[in-house]
């Protein structure tokens, strides 16, 4: 995915401390962002949303 | 005080066949366990043992006859489908063979979980914990566990392949369980604890919710909400979980010495895939059942329970879908005492009267515990200011983020099935399918456990509860357990006259620091248990 706006890379994989508090992007900058994400989702997505969706029964539970 | 107490997480995972949605889900299930089954050999003659079980008992004081029981509540009979110190008891061996249904497929795992089919549905039981972190990891271990099976089914072409999500609805009027479990002081009378703990819960979902496309049980009308289960929550308390589900449920099967405790079973939660939501959705419960019990035990909690009791809601379950349809959290409650509150605000109540019973106290909380309430404030100030600033720990709005997305650069409506599939597909758990998974590899969620330690606790149980000694007794003597349960390890030793229960009443022992030694210094179980009755 060359060339896209990479949204934070970090991560806490040691300790819960310290939550990053992000300052606020603009709109223009989320939207980017998001467009990246989509980008990376497009491409597993299932092809056939309304069949997958529709052959998605479950019985019930608890 | 603390965020710290015995806790645990039963998630119900959703079962598909790829391709073929009239496949017997019962059958799927089956496979799903049987996979783990079939890899320890050893394993597979170990039974669930139900000696204990008593789903029928409700902590309102009395107990439901079996014959007016709805059939899903008979969860203590697998013939019909739906260490604390003492010492081993001997238990009659029986004349013949004990029936085993196939249907009732159960395996207890090395971590101390236990995997089985609950309904029409693969679930994975949480080994018991002692803090919201293990909780997310553990319950981060269930999910490979999981994914485990789909892998192995998907290899062998003689089993079906399964397809496994980690979710609470199906958006065709199903809904199915992700159950917390909190161990709480017996001394807290159930009616206060009920009713102090409903506002709680019914609120939560600002921060906890996993956020679901389609409004309504079965999606009725086109939309978005902040929970999966909201929409399914009839009644304020009961004892059902399949029907007429309640805000407060009251099977009152402590699973461990019912004079000390009671288990608090928390229905309405949704999965979560996001370690921070599971995080707080545990951690914050446990505080406020801290408050609870400390007015109880202690005789107050300098006043802060008072405020608690103001937020009593007029109409609980009302308000329980009016929280999870307002995307703009600005909706206001109705009070018993004639207030109208936002969900925000009644949470920031909770948090404060959390605090302030912090400082009455005067103790100075333990990391995690300051950690829990320094972001439980944190997101209730940027829900109410910038809620889209959340999208790294919040759920619903992870989600709703990636469909806003697709909306306006498809120019989709609410009713698209894109949308629904996007919605579906985010607890795939496969890491290469599962939406969720691609947002942690793009780095757009923050997680909280490493990869690593959740690979360990897919084989290991957590060191400092009951379930250490049941893990470890399944790792070891494999052969020689005939069947165990949340708080009981039967063996079968051969030569032996008798079966040998030990009971694990108290689920703070049987520990490593309290058995470890023992185990290490017994080869087989004769051993073990001839130390155990020493």
């Amino acid at each position: 995915m060359a060339g896209q706006e990479r949204v934070h890379t970090r991560r806490d994989d040691e300790e819960p401390d310290d939550a990053p508090v992000p300052a606020a992007p603009s709109a223009q900058q989320r939207d980017a962002d998001v467009d990246a994400l989509l980008d990376e989702i497009d491409d597993v997505l299932e092809s056939n949303a309304e069949q997958f969706v529709r052959g998605f029964v479950q019985k019930g539970g608890q | 005080m603390s965020v710290r107490r015995v806790m645990g997480i039963e998630t119900e995972y959703g079962v598909l066949q790829p391709g073929r949605p009239m496949a017997n889900p019962m059958l799927l299930s089956s496979h799903v366990v049987a996979v783990h089954a079939a890899r320890e050999p050893g394993r597979t003659k170990a039974r669930w043992d139900y000696d204990d079980e008593d789903p029928l008992h409700d902590a309102r004081g009395f107990h439901l006859q079996r014959a007016s029981a709805h059939p899903s509540l008979l969860t203590d009979d697998p013939a019909r489908p739906a260490p604390s110190g003492d010492g081993p008891l001997e238990v009659e061996r029986p004349a013949v063979e004990e029936y085993e249904d196939p249907g009732a497929a159960n395996v207890i795992l090395t971590n101390g979980a236990r995997l089985y089919v609950d309904h029409a549905h693969p679930e994975y039981s949480s080994p018991e914990v002692t803090n919201p972190l293990d909780a997310v990891l553990w319950d981060r271990a269930g999910e490979l566990v999981m994914l485990s099976s789909v892998r192995a089914l998907m290899s062998n072409p003689a089993l079906p392949d399964v397809t496994l999500y980690k979710n609470n609805v199906d958006g065709k009027g199903a809904t199915y369980g992700t159950h917390e479990n909190y161990l709480v002081d017996r001394a807290v009378p159930f009616s206060d604890l009920a009713a102090r703990i409903t506002p709680f819960l019914v609120t939560r979902p600002v921060f906890a919710g996993a956020g679901r496309v389609g409004i309504g049980q079965r999606g009725e009308q086109a939309g978005f909400q902040l929970s999966q289960r909201a929409d399914y929550v009839e009644a304020e308390v009961g004892l059902e979980t399949t029907l007429r589900r309640p805000i407060v449920n009251t099977r009152d099967e402590p699973h461990a010495d019912p004079a000390r405790w009671r288990r608090l079973h928390v229905i309405v939660g949704d999965a979560t895939m996001l370690e921070v939501a599971t995080y707080l959705r545990l951690g914050t419960a446990s505080l406020v059942l801290w408050l609870v019990e400390r007015a109880v035990a202690e005789g107050g909690a300098g006043g802060a329970l008072a405020a608690i009791d103001r937020l009593a809601l007029r109409d609980p379950v009302g308000a329980t879908h009016e929280v999870s349809h307002d995307l703009t959290l600005t909706t206001r409650l109705e009070l018993v005492d004639g207030r109208r509150l936002t969900a925000l605000e009644i949470q920031r109540e909770y948090l404060d009267a959390v605090r302030s019973a912090i400082e009455h106290v005067g103790d100075e909380p333990d990391e995690q515990t300051a950690d829990v309430l320094d972001r439980w404030g944190s997101l209730l100030d940027r829900l109410a200011q910038d809620p889209a600033s959340c999208a790294r720990e919040v759920e619903w709005l992870a989600k709703l983020r990636l469909l806003e997305g697709m909306r306006r650069r498809d120019r989709l409506a609410w009713d698209h099935p894109r949308l629904a599939a996007v919605d579906l597909q985010w607890s795939d758990v496969r890491p290469e399918r599962g939406l969720y998974h691609r947002l942690v590899a793009a780095g757009a969620v923050e997680t909280l456990v490493a990869p690593d330690q959740v690979e360990r606790a897919v084989a290991h149980p957590p060191t400092d509860t009951r379930a250490y000694f049941r893990g470890e007794a399944v790792a070891r003597y494999a052969g020689q357990i005939s069947a165990a349960s949340w708080d009981s390890v039967v063996f079968d030793v051969p030569g032996a006259a008798t079966l040998q229960r030990v009971p694990m009443r108290d689920p703070l022992r049987g520990t490593q620091a309290h058995v470890g030694g023992l185990l290490e210094a017994s080869p087989d179980a004769a051993s073990l248990l001839a130390a155990l009755g020493a």
